[in-house]
């Protein structure tokens, strides 16, 4: 009985360690991206609050939890509230499974890309609710937009991810990890460079961010499925939106990029002179260099046409992934190495 | 043993209830919510039951393509609400005759005599039922795995020829006009000349 208690409290503690830098990570994020696009548009970005504008999300977060918070008339209050709550929750759920180090991990399951996924499915429930209880036009179409680019991504995601699970030979993502070692190009970007691309344009689109950010679309229909919203509801989207970002990061850099493991290892002189760096900060290094990619691509493509979206993900990215598995799978049979050869 | 025995009742009194206020729920958008609300709970009961890999794929299939595809219909349609319960003594003897047929088959196939009260196996942490299942449907179904792919297809090619319209009825845009598109076609540059000040 008490044991069961402890073992609880244990389990909440953990719960906390990840949460709590998570919500940082998130609030530091915006301000990244509104100052590395600020530099790239040769501006220099928030720069008021604190020194070098270092305290503008702390100001952000006090602003919109101090509004108030309006439900329109003809809304379906219940639904109209449940919706942030039920973004968030599934963004912060999926990180129950990502490994930040040898056996840092919350929950070592062993089907946990299977989870990854579904956890990042559940993502398009709050939009939809979102979209339909406001009652109005603009969130409605948003939410179905954004409704409709998630599932059809989903499918390239998912199949980029099975490409990773025949060659991982495990669904566990210790293990897939773990299966990398050996140095910057025994991971899996290089026997899998197009899954690596297409996983990472789905990411992109799932996480509704440029250039697939129709959802949002300011100049189609306002701002999409939370355009009724405002004050800390407002702001629980917005937090869903940024742990989702550096969720797909975490995910790449986990199935592509080595996860926690160094550039370094098996390079003569480096590699010995890297072996003290924690394996937590090769981790948040890769995933901080994902999400500047976010950026950089939102900084500088344009946002793509609804058809265009579609026909991308359905015409191109789902055949080179049925294409690539096939390579994949042959390769893991033929034991092709430096990869496969076990 | 205890945390499990209470996730188990609350989710198998969520499961319920869910599916009780799915039938009776006079929104249909909110039905919809609710039935999405049961399949959670069951894949949480089946991962209960160690069948993790079911459990996920519940939920990633059915919560996150299938009902999100219900919601996405039943959401643009306008329906009234008010009078949508307009046949129900109508429809009483017929409902009366599916739901006891259903229940006698439930009872005849899956009461204790037949289904059994035993506990599954319980395995290790290192089991892995993804394997397993693979394993089985590779080798000892492998007939009836594939024939079921065919049917699934069959189904997909239907559902395209029904509604595909021809390319005349048809308004999607021609990719490769669109690529093939130049300014020099579009864009005409007109030199004007210089107008003085007045």
């Amino acid at each position: 009985m008490w044991n069961d208690v402890l073992a609880l409290i244990w389990i909440v503690i953990k719960i906390l360690i990840i949460v709590l830098p998570l919500m940082g990570a998130v609030a530091y994020l915006t301000l990244a991206e509104r100052k590395i696009i600020g530099y790239m548009q040769c501006r220099i970005g928030p720069n008021r609050v604190g020194i070098r504008g270092i305290g503008q999300p702390l100001a952000d977060g006090l602003k919109l939890f101090l509004k108030e918070i309006i439900v329109p008339s003809k809304a379906n209050a219940y639904l109209f509230i449940l919706a942030p709550v039920l973004t968030i929750a599934p963004a912060l759920a999926a990180w129950a499974v990502i490994p930040f180090n040898q056996d840092w991990v919350l929950s070592n399951i062993n089907a946990g890309l299977l989870y990854a996924l579904a956890m990042t499915s559940l993502g398009v429930y709050g939009i939809l609710m979102a979209g339909w209880a406001s009652n109005s036009k603009y969130a409605f179409l948003g939410a179905l937009r954004s409704a409709a680019q998630i599932i059809s991504y989903e499918i390239a995601m998912g199949f980029a991810l099975v490409g990773v699970l025949i060659a991982a030979n495990s669904a566990n993502l210790q293990d897939i990890v773990l299966r990398q070692s050996g140095g910057f190009f025994h991971w899996f970007w290089l026997p899998l460079l197009p899954l690596f691309v297409v996983y990472w344009i789905a990411g992109l689109a799932e996480t509704n961010r440029h250039p697939f950010d129709l959802a949002e679309g300011e100049s189609e229909i306002v701002a999409g499925f939370h355009v009724e919203y405002s004050g800390i509801t407002f702001a629980v989207f917005f937090l869903a939106e940024y742990a989702n970002m550096i969720f797909i990061s975490a995910l790449a850099s986990i199935m592509f990029l080595g996860g926690w493991l160094s550039p370094f290892e098996g390079v003569p002189l480096l590699g010995s002179l890297f072996a003290w760096v924690p394996g937590i900060v090769w981790f948040v290094t890769k995933i901080a260099f994902f999400l500047f990619l976010y950026i950089w691509i939102r900084a500088t493509l344009p946002r793509y046409r609804y058809d265009q979206v579609m026909r991308l993900g359905w015409k191109i990215l789902i055949p080179v992934t049925i294409v690539w598995i096939v390579v994949a799978s042959l390769a893991v049979e033929l034991h092709v190495g430096p990869w496969f050869n076990y | 043993m205890l945390v499990q025995n209470i996730v188990f009742y609350a989710t198998a009194a969520l499961l319920v209830f869910s599916g009780f206020m799915m039938i009776i729920s006079r929104n249909p958008v909110r039905s919809a919510l609710f039935l999405v609300l049961a399949f959670v709970a069951s894949s949480v009961l089946w991962i209960l039951l160690e069948a993790e890999f079911l459990g996920l794929v519940l939920v990633f299939v059915y919560v996150g393509a299938v009902m999100t595809l219900f919601l996405f219909v039943i959401m643009m349609l306008y329906l009234d609400w008010q009078h949508i319960r307009g046949g129900f003594v109508k429809y009483l003897p017929l409902g009366g005759l599916i739901v006891a047929a259903m229940v006698g088959l439930m009872i005849f196939i899956i009461s204790p005599n037949h289904f059994g009260l035993l506990l599954p196996v319980e395995h290790g942490a290192d089991y892995s039922n993804i394997k397993e299942l693979g394993e089985v449907l590779y080798t000892q179904y492998a007939y009836p795995f594939e024939l079921a792919a065919v049917l699934l297809l069959v189904a997909i090619i239907s559902a395209i020829s029904l509604s595909h319209q021809g390319k005349t009825k048809n308004k999607t845009q021609d990719v490769s006009k669109q690529v093939q598109a130049n300014p020099d076609e579009r864009v005409r540059l007109v030199k004007m000349p210089v107008e003085k000040k007045q």
